[in-house]
């Protein structure tokens, strides 16, 4: 099985039912990807396959011949933050860290589709991804200020 | 100031237990007692996996004691020959392959013959059947302030309340975790999630048999803890260094969601017993509180939450006489543990929807009521403690209404409701909350800090405080900048390992920011001093010059090094027995107003509005803070209305994020948190604590607003849709 993850070809030597959870941690290390519940409720574990936000504890290897993925591990170039990273980290938007790569990730897929969006298509669009620190509000706060930088 | 270890975590480079791999790695699984209490009869194991490949623990392999070093240790690591609840756990595998493992479990047959159980706090004050020690108590207190009978007889109005809230589960979004590496030769290392190092230290130590400088004790990353990995984590710890031991090989033992959510710890629920008197003008004369918690089934915590619990039932109040009666009981239900406000926010939510039910008794409205009777400097609390700092929760309520337009909405809402579909309704409370540990517990935990200075002049905070979420490394860092007056970037966080940092407490009780800082804050003083009585530093130098005389001392003197040891402030007196005295150095104030829609068909409340004004010392850092009251103002919401706990046959029955529901982006009204400054003189920079008191005030301000908005007064939580059906239905 062929994927290309954070841009660099891969191929998987694995069940073809293992989730794409467990073959990116273990097969592949990036364990920025975080496993919360297992059951597609909490949006740790999201990636971008093919640019849609998904959970990647829901998702067999057999359906991602030729996909590719983006984790949390590519979303910064090198040393350079990507904005809605910057974002997070300068208005308190991670707090214990664990929800953060998900959350991330759909803020990024949220501003794909909508470059402005308003308070109520933020929390929409965050709502798939769960954090227990934050109550959110910081969350927020991040994601209008990456839009503007 | 950006959060210290924040790059790490918006990367996805910060290291979670779950995230460390070791060569010829085991995965362990725990096999828990399928049933309820009972004689555990034998265990067996079915064909259907190589048993032989398996490392298999039972109590009979434990080469030490088999208790959980807390406070009573009457909880067992593993279950022998009686088991006390039906998450217990009796067995524990490990294989190289973590898929197998959980097939193996699936095939443990354990034999128990079932013995009565205790279903509910009801049961267990009934003595239905006696299940811990000769009563089912775990723990009971009786507080007395002044003389409540005659308060009673001077009252021209009593009025009675009962009060109750359930269980609920921390939900931590990491699920607890370890891995461990243990043998008769080097002993036991564990690395895992968890907020307590010292903790986990001390449970070790009996399993094994082994000394302290034999137990050592690592934290990762933890992915958040409100409390639910207290105590918890020496459990796994235990059962992974178990299996470590046995098979000889690294041991990695990570619970799923549905084991987190079913086997670990939960806030107690609790039922509260209100009797007031008071004066047709409106004083408080008299007070009669029973407060009653549920601990399942083996001690833990209990006698410490209901400690905290009972200290704050009377809350921010001045009343002469006081009697409050509290008792945690036994029942079979899982233990209940540590949750973020610890007790308190289940005595607080009867409170002060006693308090309004008061108020609207005497004809007064709750705002009034409660200005009437506030606490004020040199007033004392229900335990005698005299307030000697400023206090003025006149201010904070006047701000928070104002603040939510409270007469405006009040009114606006009254005439709406009367012919709208929507019922809308605004409410408050107002409270308090003590930091650290209570009463003389600072004094014997007598927590230490070091601070380390490198070569190159950076300095080194070594402490067992755990960052967990709430930003110990950020806040530590900024206060160590200010005592020794450099840049925030020279500060660096050891990671928390028992081998190197000293004891300095558990991450609990609000205490980490103001008595662990404080510490941080002593030991970068002291350090300060070396340096300047050295004659290495003058009175006034940059950042330079201190890392060039770091730089100097360590090459020609040595190590540089200093300590903070806990000193109790001045003045402080507690006396166990009585439980009389100075339950708390210091007390955080607030006042929270929140604004709810009820809809009468379905039966769905939403929090529209919600102002938290507080008053917590000095801040250190604005947005750290204002992520502390938001986050808790967020957990108390789903505390109030939706986290229920289902049980079924001692079990929970929704231990699924499907079907346990915590409040996601789209459910939060607007958060806002307003901070009064009051510098503390015992704390770093002024600061107290702040962590647990968002959880204490939400609950009773968003049922005072349901009751503004259906005129239905209810009395319990989560108060869900049923519930609120049922109220409706029976007006």
């Amino acid at each position: 099985m062929r994927i290309k993850v954070n841009g660099i070809e891969h191929t998987i030597d694995a069940p073809p039912m293992s989730r794409l959870l467990d073959v990116l941690r273990d097969d592949l290390r990036l364990t920025g990807v975080k496993e919360g519940c297992g059951e597609g409720e909490c949006g740790a574990c999201s990636v971008l396959i093919d640019g849609e936000l998904t959970n990647s504890c829901l998702v067999p290897l057999l359906q991602l011949e030729g996909a590719s993925i983006i984790t949390i591990e590519g979303v910064a170039n090198h040393d350079q933050l990507h904005a809605v990273q910057q974002a997070f980290l300068d208005y308190g938007g991670a707090q214990c860290g664990i929800c953060t790569p998900g959350m991330i990730l759909a803020a990024m897929s949220l501003l794909e589709t909508h470059p402005n969006p308003t308070l109520e298509q933020i929390k929409e669009g965050l709502a798939g991804n769960l954090c227990r620190c934050t109550g959110y509000m910081r969350i927020f706060e991040a994601v209008v200020h990456a839009v503007r930088t | 100031m950006p959060r210290k270890e924040g790059v790490r975590k918006v990367t996805g480079q910060a290291q979670y237990v779950d995230d460390l791999q070791f060569p010829g790695m085991l995965h362990g699984a725990t096999v828990r007692n399928p049933f309820r209490r009972g004689k555990i009869r034998g265990i067996s194991f079915q064909p259907g996996v190589p048993w032989d490949e398996f490392t298999i623990v039972t109590a009979k392999d434990i080469p030490g004691q088999n208790y959980v070093a807390l406070i009573l240790n009457d909880q067992p690591f593993l279950a022998d020959e009686i088991t006390a609840h039906g998450e217990e756990a009796v067995v524990l595998l490990a294989h190289p392959d973590r898929y197998l493992v959980e097939e193996a479990r699936r095939l443990v047959r354990i034999d128990v013959e079932a013995l009565p159980c205790v279903d509910s706090l009801e049961d267990s004050i009934a003595k239905k059947e006696i299940i811990w020690g000769e009563d089912n108590i775990f723990k009971s207190y009786l507080m007395n302030k002044g003389d409540v009978d005659r308060g009673f007889a001077e009252a021209d109005i009593v009025i009675e309340g009962e009060y109750e809230t359930g269980a609920q589960e921390q939900l931590y979004i990491e699920t607890n975790g370890m891995i461990a590496v243990a043998n008769p030769h080097d002993g036991v290392t564990v690395w895992g999630s968890m907020q307590c190092p010292y903790y986990v230290h001390k449970a070790l130590m009996p399993l094994f048999g082994l000394p302290p400088e034999k137990i050592r004790v690592i934290q990762m990353e933890t992915g958040g803890g409100f409390g639910g990995k207290e105590e918890y984590p020496s459990m796994i710890a235990g059962h992974a260094a178990l299996l470590a031991w046995k098979s000889g090989k690294p041991v990695k033992l990570i619970y799923d969601r549905a084991e987190d959510m079913t086997a670990t710890t939960k806030r107690h629920p609790s039922r509260t017993r209100h009797r007031t008197g008071v004066t047709r003008d409106g004083k408080l004369v008299a007070m009669e509180i029973d407060f009653d918690i549920d601990g399942g089934a083996y001690a833990t915590l209990s006698a410490v939450v209901l400690s905290r619990g009972a200290i704050h039932a009377a809350g921010p109040y001045s009343c002469p006489n006081v009697r409050i009666r509290s008792r945690a009981f036994a029942t079979t239900y899982p233990p209940h543990g540590a949750f973020r406000g610890f007790g308190a926010p289940q005595s607080i939510f009867a409170l002060e929807r006693q308090m309004n039910k008061v108020a609207s008794a005497v004809g007064l409205a709750p705002e009034e009521f409660r200005r009437r009777n506030f606490l004020h400097q040199g007033h004392t609390t229900a335990t005698g403690q005299v307030i000697r700092e400023k206090v003025d929760l006149d201010d904070l309520l006047f701000r928070a209404l104002e603040l939510s337009h409270y007469h405006h909405h009040r009114e606006t809402f009254d005439r709406a409701n009367a012919t709208s579909r929507l019922k809308r309704g605004i409410g408050f409370a107002t409270f308090m909350h003590g930091a650290g540990f209570t009463g003389s517990g600072e004094v014997a935990l007598s927590s230490v800090v070091t601070v380390e200075a490198t070569r190159e002049g950076r300095v080194r905070i070594l402490a067992a405080s755990t960052e967990i979420g709430q930003g110990t490394n950020t806040i530590f860092s900024q206060i160590a900048a200010d005592a020794l007056n450099i840049d925030y970037s020279l500060i660096e966080l050891a990671q928390p390992d028992t081998s190197t940092v000293p004891n300095s407490g558990p991450t609990v009780a609000s205490r980490t920011a103001m008595v662990v800082g404080k510490l941080v804050e002593a030991a970068c003083i002291g350090l300060k001093q070396i340096l300047i009585s050295s004659s290495l530093l003058s009175e006034a130098y940059s950042s330079q010059d201190f890392q060039r005389a770091a730089f100097d001392y360590v090459n020609q003197i040595g190590p540089l090094r200093a300590s903070g040891e806990y000193k109790p402030p001045p003045n402080v007196f507690w006396n166990d027995e009585t439980y009389q005295g100075d339950a708390y150095g210091a007390y955080a104030w607030a006042a929270y107003v929140a604004i709810v829609t009820v809809d009468p068909v379905t039966y769905e409340v939403h929090v529209d509005d919600f102002v938290a004004m507080q008053e917590v010392g000095k801040i250190i850092h604005p947005v750290l803070a204002m992520g502390q009251i938001e986050g808790g103002v967020a957990q108390a919401i789903g505390f109030a209305l939706y986290e229920r706990v289902m049980w079924n046959n001692g079990r929970m029955a929704n231990g699924q994020m499907t079907n346990y529901i915590m409040p996601t982006s789209a459910d939060l009204p607007p958060i806002r948190v307003f901070f009064a400054e009051n510098p503390y003189a015992y704390g770093p920079s002024g600061a107290k604590g702040i962590g647990e008191l968002p959880m204490d005030g939400v609950a009773p301000a968003i049922l005072n607003a349901i009751e503004h908005a259906t005129g239905v007064a209810f009395n319990q939580i989560p108060l869900v849709p049923e519930l609120i059906m049922e109220g409706l239905l029976a007006r």
